[in-house]
C-alpha cells in the first residue's frame, strides 16, 4: 500500500504495525506518515482500531495488560520502542489529549505547571509562570482564567477543562499532539472553540486527531487516514478522501452506508 | 407481533385496562398496605438497636460514672521528726530531699490514723505515699501540723457512694456491721469528702480498688498503638499500591488477593498464638511489652488497611493516571503526585477503622503475656505494660466489690476513645472527599 503521497520529511513514522491485545489482533499492518505541516485525522467506525493505534504513538498501551506493539515506529527517525528510548521522555515529546476532559483535582495553575514542573523546564518561578502563561494564551484559555488561576480545574466548564487539558499538553513544549475524540464530550459551541484552537496550533506541532464526526475530519485536517477492522484502508489528502475516495470501503463510510 | 400471531390461533381484541374496578382498587389498597408494614418493621428494628445500645450506655454509665469519683477522709498530721525517723540536720543537708523521701510515712499514717478513734482503721494502706508527697512538695511543713484529705477503703468508699443496700441483711449485703458503723462514724463528723478521682486517670492498676488507676493502660495502649501504626500502616499502603497499579494480572494476584481477603477474617487469637510462638519462642522478644503486642496487632490490622487501601485507590478515576503519563510522569511519580495523594482520606479512614479495632483487641495480647499485672506506668516499648481493654478485662475478673464500678469506669475511657478514633475517621472522610 502506497503511503503518505508527497509529503514533506515526515515527524513520525509507522512500518507494518500490528497489535495485539492477548490473542486478538486490533491493528493488521499498518504503516503511515505523520508530517509536522499538516493536522492528520484518523476516521473509521466504532472498534476500528484508530484509537489503539494513536496509542501506540506515545506508547500509552504499554499501561495496558497484555498490549503488545510489532513493527516500527519512528520519531524523527529514532525507533520509539527500542530499549533505549526513554518512555517518560517520549511522553513529554508526544503528548496526548484524552476523550474525556481529565484535568487534576488541583489549580488551574498547577495543572498546567505540572508537566514543565516534572522535567525541570522552569528555571525560576518567574520562567514558570511565563511557561503557565504561554501556554494558556495558547489554549486561548488565558483571557477567560487569568484572574482566577488559583481556582480548582475541575470547577471549570467541560469546554474550558479540555482546552486547559490542551494547555497542559503544550506546557512541556511537544512536537507532536495526539487527541483522542476530544470533543465528543463538549457541546457544538466548546467544540468549535476547541477546533478553531487546532487550526491555530498547526504548524507549530504535529497534530493528530481521532475522531468519529467525518464533518470535524474535514473541517480541521489536512490528511485523513481511514480505518477499518484494523486495517488501514486508505491514507491521503483530506479533500482527496472526501471527494474522490479510492477504496470502495471508504466511499461507503463517508456516504453514511455504514459506522 | 406480527409473527407472534403467526403461529398462535388469533386471540379476541383485549378489552382496555378498566383502573376502576374492585380488583384493582383492593391490589392498590395492598401495595399500600405491604409498603406500610415494611416501613414499620424497618422503624421497629431501628428503635430495637437503639434501644440495646441505649441499655448498655445507661447500665456502663450508671455504673461506672461513680468509678471517677474517690473519698477521702480529714485528717490532721503532725509531721514530727522523731516519728519519722529522720534527724533535722541532715534534711537540711545536701541529700535533704532523699532523706525525706526514705521516712517512715506509714509509721505517721497510724501515728495520725490514732485521732479517728474507733475509725482508724479506714484509711486506705497506700495513704501514707499523699503524707509523702505533701511533705515532699513542701520541707517547711516538717515539725508542723497540717489538715490532709487521705484516700479511705474501697468499702468505705462505697458506702460514701450509696453503693450498698443497707436495709439488706448483714449476711447478704456484702458489707460488714463495724464497717457500717465506722462509715457513720466519720460521716456524722463531717471527715469524709467523695470528689473526682485524679489518680485514677494517671495512676496504674493495683490491688486495692481505691488505688486503682487506668493511666499505666492507657499509656500501654499508646505505646502498643505507636508501634501497630508504624509497622502496618507502611506496609499495608504499600501493599496495596503494589496490588493494584504494578501486580501483573493472573493467577497468583488472585490468590494473593484471596489470601488478604481471607487474614481479614481469622479469628485474632490466631495471631496472638503466631505472636507467641514466634515473636517470643523463636525470637526471643520480651513477654508482656508493647513492642510484641503492637507486631502481633498489626499482623492483624494489615489486612483491612489493605483492603480499604485498595479500594480507595481503585476509586481514583483511571482518566487522572492517564493523564499524568500523557504528559511524561513515571509509574512512581503518578502514584506519589496523584494516586496517593487523592486515595489518602479513604486509606486514612480504613487505618482509623483498624487502629480502633487494634485498641478494643484483648484475646491476641492474652497470648503473648499482656494481662500481666503491672503497677507501674510503662517506661517504654520494652517494659511490661497491660491495655485498655485488657484492664477492662483484668478486673471485670477480680472479687471486690470495688472493682465492679472501676470496671464500667474504664470502659467509659475505652468509649471515649473509639468514638473519639471513629469521629475523626468520619471528619476525615467528609473533609477531603473529592468528586470527580
Amino acid at each position: 500500500m502506497n503511503t503518505a503521497a508527497g509529503s514533506p520529511v515526515p515527524k513520525m513514522t509507522a512500518r507494518n504495525v500490528n497489535v495485539f491485545y492477548g490473542q486478538k489482533q486490533a491493528i493488521k499492518d499498518v504503516s503511515i506518515d505523520v508530517s509536522r505541516e499538516h493536522v492528520t485525522a484518523f476516521i473509521g467506525p466504532s472498534g476500528c482500531g484508530k484509537s489503539t493505534f494513536l496509542r501506540c504513538l506515545n506508547r500509552m498501551n504499554d499501561t495496558v495488560d497484555g498490549a503488545r506493539v510489532e513493527g516500527r515506529i519512528e520519531l524523527d527517525g529514532q525507533d520509539i520502542y527500542a530499549s533505549v528510548m526513554d518512555v517518560v521522555q517520549l511522553r513529554a515529546r508526544v503528548g496526548m489529549v484524552f476523550q474525556k476532559p481529565n484535568p487534576f483535582p488541583k489549580s488551574i495553575y498547577e495543572n498546567v505547571a505540572y508537566g514543565p514542573r516534572l522535567h525541570g523546564l522552569a528555571r525560576s518561578r518567574a520562567d514558570m509562570d511565563e511557561i503557565v502563561e504561554s501556554a494558556l494564551r495558547r489554549a486561548g484559555l488565558w483571557d477567560e482564567v487569568k484572574d482566577r488561576l488559583g481556582e480548582s480545574g475541575t470547577a471549570m466548564s467541560g469546554g474550558q477543562q479540555q482546552r486547559l487539558c490542551i494547555a497542559r499538553a503544550i506546557a512541556v513544549d511537544p512536537e507532536v499532539i495526539l487527541m483522542d475524540e476530544p470533543c465528543s464530550a463538549l457541546d457544538p459551541i466548546a467544540t468549535a472553540r476547541i477546533e478553531e484552537l487546532i487550526d491555530e496550533l498547526r504548524g507549530r506541532y504535529a497534530i493528530v486527531i481521532v475522531t468519529h464526526n467525518m464533518q470535524q475530519a474535514a473541517r480541521v485536517s489536512q490528511k485523513t487516514a481511514f480505518f477499518h477492522l484494523g486495517t488501514l484502508v486508505e491514507y491521503d489528502d483530506t479533500s482527496a478522501i472526501f471527494t474522490n475516495p479510492k477504496a470502495t470501503r471508504t466511499k461507503d463510510y463517508i456516504t453514511g452506508r455504514y459506522g | 407481533m406480527a409473527s407472534m400471531s403467526d403461529s398462535r390461533p388469533p386471540k379476541a381484541e383485549r378489552q382496555p385496562t378498566d383502573w376502576t374496578t374492585a380488583a384493582m382498587q383492593r391490589r392498590i389498597a395492598a401495595r399500600y398496605r405491604g409498603e406500610r408494614n415494611f416501613r414499620r418493621l424497618g422503624a421497629a428494628a431501628l428503635v430495637i438497636a437503639a434501644g440495646f445500645l441505649a441499655f448498655l450506655l445507661f447500665t456502663i454509665v450508671r455504673d461506672g460514672a461513680s468509678g471517677f469519683l474517690r473519698t477521702e477522709a480529714r485528717i490532721d498530721v503532725t509531721f514530727d521528726a522523731t516519728t519519722l525517723g529522720v534527724d533535722p540536720a541532715a534534711i537540711a543537708g545536701p541529700n535533704g530531699k532523699a532523706v525525706l523521701a526514705r521516712a517512715d510515712y506509714p509509721g505517721l499514717l497510724l501515728k495520725a490514723a490514732e485521732q479517728l478513734g474507733p475509725a482508724e482503721g479506714t484509711l486506705s494502706d497506700a495513704a501514707w505515699l499523699d503524707l509523702r508527697a505533701a511533705l515532699l512538695a513542701d520541707p517547711s511543713l516538717l515539725g508542723k501540723r497540717a489538715t490532709l484529705w487521705v484516700p479511705v477503703r474501697s468499702q468505705i468508699d462505697l458506702l460514701a457512694k450509696g453503693k450498698y443496700d443497707l436495709a439488706a441483711p448483714a449476711d447478704s449485703r456484702g458489707v460488714s456491721d463495724r464497717e457500717v458503723a465506722n462509715w457513720r462514724w466519720l460521716d456524722s463528723r463531717g471527715l469524709l469528702r467523695t470528689g473526682f478521682n485524679s489518680a485514677f486517670l494517671t495512676g496504674a492498676d493495683s490491688t486495692e480498688p481505691e488505688l486503682a488507676g487506668i493511666g499505666g493502660a492507657a499509656l500501654g495502649s499508646l505505646l502498643t498503638v505507636l508501634v501497630t501504626i508504624a509497622i502496618a500502616f507502611p506496609l499495608g499502603v504499600l501493599s496495596a499500591v503494589w496490588l493494584e497499579e504494578f501486580a501483573p494480572r493472573g493467577r497468583i494476584a488472585d490468590i494473593i488477593e484471596l489470601s488478604i481477603n481471607n487474614l481479614a477474617a481469622v479469628p485474632s487469637i490466631i495471631f496472638g498464638l503466631l505472636g507467641l510462638a514466634f515473636f517470643l519462642n523463636f525470637a526471643g522478644m520480651p513477654r508482656s511489652a508493647p513492642l510484641v503486642g503492637g507486631i502481633t496487632l498489626a499482623l492483624m490490622i494489615m489486612p483491612v488497611i489493605v483492603i480499604a487501601s485498595r479500594v480507595a485507590i481503585k476509586a481514583v478515576p483511571p482518566s487522572i493516571r492517564d493523564a499524568a503519563l500523557g504528559i511524561g510522569a513515571s509509574p512512581i511519580q503518578v502514584v506519589f503526585h496523584h494516586v496517593l495523594p487523592l486515595a489518602l482520606p479513604g486509606i486514612m479512614t480504613g487505618t482509623i477503622i483498624g487502629v480502633a479495632r487494634a485498641l478494643g483487641e484483648t484475646a491476641p495480647l492474652l497470648l503473648i503475656g499482656m494481662r500481666a499485672f503491672v503497677t507501674d506506668v510503662p517506661q517504654g516499648f520494652t517494659q511490661p505494660a497491660t491495655v485498655l481493654p485488657m484492664q477492662v478485662f483484668l478486673w471485670s475478673d477480680d472479687v471486690q466489690r470495688g472493682f465492679v464500678e472501676k470496671t464500667s469506669a474504664a470502659i467509659i475511657v475505652l468509649l471515649v476513645v473509639l468514638i473519639a478514633m471513629n469521629s475523626l475517621a468520619i471528619y476525615l472522610r467528609n473533609r477531603f472527599e473529592r468528586r470527580w
